[in-house]
């Protein structure tokens, strides 16, 4: 076996009493393509982080092409030949791709935009390098990211969870570069939890569990039932499975609504139509960012329509169009927003004032008063049901890790027994047995006669879950598909406009 | 590298220990304190003399510390109310505002009516004051309601507009015809006056209120629902528009307080150691409040002590004008560097600072 382009040794990370990464072995070979796979928490950011010169490890050893590496900051790695692409872009949504390159690589503008174009020629990665970056899909926001690392020539590419916001068609593209990348000398690091992706482009992968290695295997001789194995350390559990039921009443119904927010970077709605009945799951799919967040503020009431617009939001079969947040929870719906502190929590304060958020409906306001029992009461049991590991119930919602938090917030609302209930992402940044948990209870509520709306990025999910999926593009809502009837290609193509040429952009 | 990148940065701590919450705000007077007398120093002043003056004076004898304890009444009552608003993050720096408005509501009735007589006018008055200044913070809650106006700059410039207000009453409408044209009000009547508390000072029933109003402010914030709505309000405006708590009402309901609050403050001083409406009622009680809110944490049981503190630098401050030749600004620089110094104490309770990794030391350990 030749030199690896990296290795690590007996790599250790701790924050605190957290042991993120515990003695990591790691040998990244020239020329390939290595997954580092793991469940979320299983310490794959630290790991990268740690490469990339973002943190210094507390121990062991790295060799880069054979000689000792110690960085001190990422602009440290950049001169080495290690670059990385980050799952949440850094690009200036106001200057064009070539401007925002030039921010980072040195040299004039007309000659920086001709290699933009030989580059998108060789690999792939096809962008207009004149076009403002606000004017570009996700997919060509992520290829300007790639060339901005590739213009600083690297031999290792790091890629934090890169199709995470691609839709299927993309991700097809996406690797097809990431092979041309192989083939013209630069290793890859590619992370992600997505197993069959895994298989279909890596040469090898190192999986993480709890901060340690569990093994290094050829990702093509295992099935996606060995890795989930052995990345959460146990079978995985059987989804739950849908009764048929009988359409109930509509608990929610939107017709042709249209919206253009005050925000001039928000996406406008236009002809929105959708209806959610009892004992039915409705999932909403597409690429954060199509009008996502605007759709959900007009649900929860945390944006209202204006007086001209009537009968557009029916909720229990009211009007709801003009009633604020408040009016709308009365009317038994509740909601799990997308972000988690700040909005479905409060970060400073305790579990049991995060209680009160919501559920002060269910009694536990008195004459005024908070009733500080049954509100701790209310948050023993949502912790004891919803497994949300936490010191306790005086602990600060922001002390709590995502998916705790996550488990928190929508226990909570379960709880408050809705007519309706609309969760917008209810996995992100859930550990996997968590989230096939959340899973289950969301079939077992619709099982039980309750109206349900998932907004979702992630399909398998949504294929999971739902009885109907709806594909939300540019603010506009396709046409229900049933689940069933349909392929996750199917979805793909609305997710990217449906039209060619679109989806070549 | 740079200059800049081998400079320390500010880090934000996992949570603020309860520990350093309650020592910022003692160990800021404390610097506040040793900056000033090496001000005084640096002035020529015998440094021993003014704290003696400053701070020891007040507590010597009943008599000055019944002034203590007077000045506390009118601080302590505001800022409680601005404290509240302050939490929902509703900046009302108007108090000074509200304060005059109330001593004007409350004078209508002695200037309108001086042979009233009867035990119900004093507190009529008080009444009369409180909802004096909370008219006038409601034209700045409409304002930012309505048309998003900054109400940190309504309210402070409606100050200017009261003190003009007052202004006019006293060398017009107001003036007392027989005080050979003194900007002043008719003296009030016995009945107008809040009563003393203890014979022979100034001492007035207002400080009772002041601390009565102290509790109910903390079970408000504390315990009440509409409280924490505030607070959520404060901390996190996403969730509380999540959970359907409206911003308006959080802006009415904090200004109303403020005023309400600042306008009984203003009511008490004319009703008490003032007995007449005169151009000089606030010694910048409205702007001091501010202080004496933030110095006490925004807690109701904090307030109580800093406004002691804050009035003791008031007393203290007169003291060591007259024994030790302090000039009039002394006070006022106090003020301001006990607010900055406290400033940058909460800076360090919820941040530490980050020296740069010495990149040699750490990644090689065997």
């Amino acid at each position: 076996m030749t030199t690896p382009l990296l290795s690590l040794r007996g790599i250790s990370k701790s924050y605190g009493p957290i042991k993120a990464n515990q003695e990591i072995d790691l040998d990244v070979a020239e020329n390939s393509i290595h997954a580092i796979l793991g469940e979320n928490g299983a310490g794959k950011s630290t790991l990268m982080k740690l490469i990339y010169g973002v943190e210094q490890p507390d121990g062991g050893t790295a060799v880069w092409q054979g000689e000792p590496l110690h960085l001190a900051s990422p602009a440290e790695a950049r001169r080495r030949g290690i670059g990385m692409v980050f799952q949440h872009f850094s690009l200036f949504e106001t200057l064009t791709v070539v401007e925002n390159i030039r921010l980072v690589v040195p040299g004039r503008k007309a000659e920086l935009t001709e290699r933009i174009r030989t580059l998108g020629r060789d690999f792939g990665l096809e962008v207009d390098p004149l076009a403002h970056v606000h004017a570009l899909s996700v997919g060509e926001r992520q290829r300007v990211e790639i060339i901005r690392c590739l213009m600083t020539n690297p031999k290792l590419l790091i890629l934090d969870e890169p199709t995470s916001v691609l839709p299927p068609q993309l991700v097809e593209k996406l690797f097809d570069t990431l092979r041309r990348l192989r083939d013209g000398g630069v290793s890859i690091l590619f992370i992600s939890h997505k197993l069959e992706e895994i298989r279909a482009i890596c040469d090898r992968a190192t999986i993480l569990r709890g901060g340690r290695v569990t093994g290094h295997v050829d990702p093509r001789e295992h099935d996606a039932h060995d890795l989930a194995r052995m990345m959460i350390g146990r079978d995985m559990p059987e989804p739950m499975p849908a009764v048929a039921t009988e359409g109930g009443d509509k608990q929610l119904e939107i017709i042709g609504l249209s919206y253009t927010p005050d925000d001039p970077f928000a996406v406008p709605l236009s002809d929105i139509t959708l209806s959610v009945r009892a004992g039915e799951i409705l999932g909403i799919a597409g690429i954060s960012g199509n009008g996502q967040s605007e759709l959900a503020g007009l649900i929860s009431g945390e944006t209202v329509l204006g007086r001209e617009q009537h009968d557009r939001i029916f909720m229990m079969g009211k009007d709801v169009g003009q009633l604020p947040a408040a009016a709308r929870r009365k009317l038994g719906f509740a909601f799990v927003p997308e972000d988690r502190l700040g909005r479905g929590a409060v970060p400073e304060m305790s579990l049991v004032m995060n209680s009160l958020l919501t559920a002060h409906s269910l009694k536990l306001v008195n004459g005024g008063l908070v009733d500080k029992s049954r509100a701790t009461a209310f948050t023993n049991d949502c912790i004891r049901d919803y497994d949300v590991r936490t010191p306790g119930p005086e602990a600060e919602a922001g002390a709590l890790s995502g998916g705790n938090l996550q488990k928190f917030i929508v226990g909570r609302e379960i709880m408050l027994a809705p007519k309706l209930l609309f969760v917008a992402q209810p996995t992100w940044g859930v550990d996997i047995g968590a989230a096939s948990a959340i899973r289950r209870r969301l079939i077992a509520l619709r099982n039980e006669g309750m109206a349900i709306l998932v907004i979702s990025e992630e399909l398998e999910e949504l294929f999971e879950l739902s009885d109907t999926i709806q594909v939300l593009h540019h603010g506009t809502l396709s046409q229900p598909l049933v689940t069933r009837d349909t392929k996750a290609e199917e979805i793909g193509r609305y997710m990217i406009g449906a039209s060619p040429m679109k989806a070549s952009a | 590298m740079s200059l800049f990148a081998s400079l320390p940065h500010l880090v934000r701590r996992q949570r603020a220990s309860l520990a350093a919450t309650l020592i910022a705000p003692p160990a800021a007077l404390a610097v506040a304190i040793v900056l000033n007398l090496i001000l005084y120093m640096i002035m020529g002043r015998d440094p021993l003399a003014v704290l003696h003056a400053m701070v020891l004076e007040p507590f010597l004898s009943w008599a000055s510390f019944s002034e203590v304890l007077l000045k506390t009444g009118p601080l302590l009552l505001i800022a409680q109310g601005l404290a509240i608003g302050f939490r929902a993050k509703v900046f009302n720096i108007g108090a000074e505002g509200q304060f005059i408005l109330g001593a004007i509501f409350a004078s209508a009735i002695p200037v309108w009516f001086p042979q009233a007589t009867g035990g119900w006018i004093w507190p009529v008055m008080l009444l009369l004051g409180a909802i004096g200044g909370a008219l006038w913070a409601s034209i700045t809650a409409f304002w930012r309601v309505r048309l998003n106006a900054n109400e940190i700059l309504v309210s402070l410039m409606l100050s200017l507009v009261a003190a003009q207000f007052l202004y006019y009453l006293l060398l017009g409408p107001w003036k007392d015809p027989a005080g050979f044209n003194f900007p002043q009000s008719v003296m009030f009547q016995y009945d107008a006056m809040v009563p003393t508390l203890i014979a022979g000072t100034r001492l007035n029933v207002s400080i009772l209120i002041a601390l009565a109003l102290s509790i109910v402010a903390w079970v408000f914030m504390e315990k009440s629902f509409m409280g924490y709505k505030l607070q959520v309000g404060g901390l996190a405006p996403r969730a509380a528009g999540y959970a359907g708590f409206k911003e308006s009402r959080a802006i009415w309901l904090s200004l109303l307080i403020g005023g309400f609050a600042a306008g009984l403050a203003g009511a008490a001083e004319v009703a008490g150691p003032l007995g007449q409406l005169q151009r000089s009622i606030s010694t910048g009680y409205g702007y001091a409040a501010i202080i004496v809110a933030y110095l006490g944490a925004l807690h109701p049981i904090g307030i109580i002590i800093s406004s002691v503190v804050m009035a003791v630098i008031y007393i203290g401050g007169d003291n060591a004008m007259v024994s030790a030749n302090l000039p009039i600004a002394a006070v006022r620089v106090f003020q301001g560097s006990l607010l900055l110094a406290y400033l940058i104490a909460v800076a360090f309770v919820r941040y530490r600072l980050e020296w740069p990794a010495q990149t040699s030391a750490k990644g090689s350990t065997p």
